[in-house]
């Protein structure tokens, strides 16, 4: 996961001009860092790329909407970080 | 290319879907009240215009893509660079092909070209939703129609 984090906070830093040292597992991405969901589009084109996944914005996005899923659950570096793990791991599967 | 109406694309040449490419045509107007303010004496297409007709281009490839079942809307504009003017009466191809689908947004890239000479070029994303009501897609249907969107490529 660290080192699933340290590139996915190169990413946003990179991407959204975030001083990277602010960037935390524990940081929310849209509470805390600021990032809105067009500059989420950019994030989630250089971790697809980076990772070679496809994140499934457009489940989590419905899912939170639909109030199944909270916002914590995919925005939350470290649990990002996990679903991106989860996804590497089912490419390989 | 029906300027005002912001129709600018006039023909599909070449659908790839293969290659996630398209390759279309369009005939600048020789007048346009657009001409008699950009500008007065020395008429030139505006850039916007030419960055809007990437994102057509682009547009017909992505709807090509998803079978018409959703309808992108362009998100952002990066590395939009206009290298040469473009005067009324000349005929552009545009070219485009897609870089990334994500999940609910594709990112493209595309160029205008007169003469086989690159004249803009940029790089674009694009949100896309499921039609958001039956007007827009019959539209959309009756556009694909006119600039005669190769149906076929939609069986694949």
């Amino acid at each position: 996961m660290s080192s699933t984090f340290d590139q996915v906070a190169t990413i946003i830093a990179e991407t959204c001009d975030i001083p990277r040292d602010t960037i935390t597992p524990d940081s929310h991405a849209i509470d805390d860092l600021g990032i809105d969901s067009l500059d989420f589009l950019d994030i989630a084109f250089a971790i697809d790329k980076a990772f070679g996944i496809k994140l499934p914005l457009e489940k989590w996005t419905q899912e939170v909407n639909d109030g199944k899923a909270s916002t914590e659950q995919y925005f939350v570096l470290k649990n990002l970080c996990a679903r991106i793990d989860e996804l590497v791991a089912a490419k390989g599967a | 290319m029906q300027i005002e109406y912001f129709l600018l694309i006039d023909r599909i040449l070449d659908l790839r879907l293969d290659e996630k490419a398209i390759t279309v045509e369009a005939k600048v107007p020789t007048e346009s009240t657009i001409f008699e303010g950009h500008f007065p004496g020395y008429p030139i297409m505006p850039g916007v215009l030419l960055i809007e007709s990437m994102a057509q281009t682009s547009g017909w490839l992505l709807l090509a893509l998803m079978k018409f079942e959703r309808m992108p809307f362009l998100a952002a504009v990066k590395e939009a660079k206009m290298r040469g003017f473009v005067s009324p009466g000349e005929v552009l191809t545009v070219e485009a092909n897609v870089l990334h689908e994500g999940s609910g947004y594709a990112i493209a890239e595309a160029r205008v070209k007169v003469d086989g000479k690159l004249r803009s070029n940029a790089t674009l994303t694009f949100s896309h939703i499921p039609f958001p009501n039956p007007e827009l897609r019959g539209h959309m249907d009756a556009v694909a129609q006119r600039v005669g969107f190769p149906q076929q490529a939609l069986q694949r």
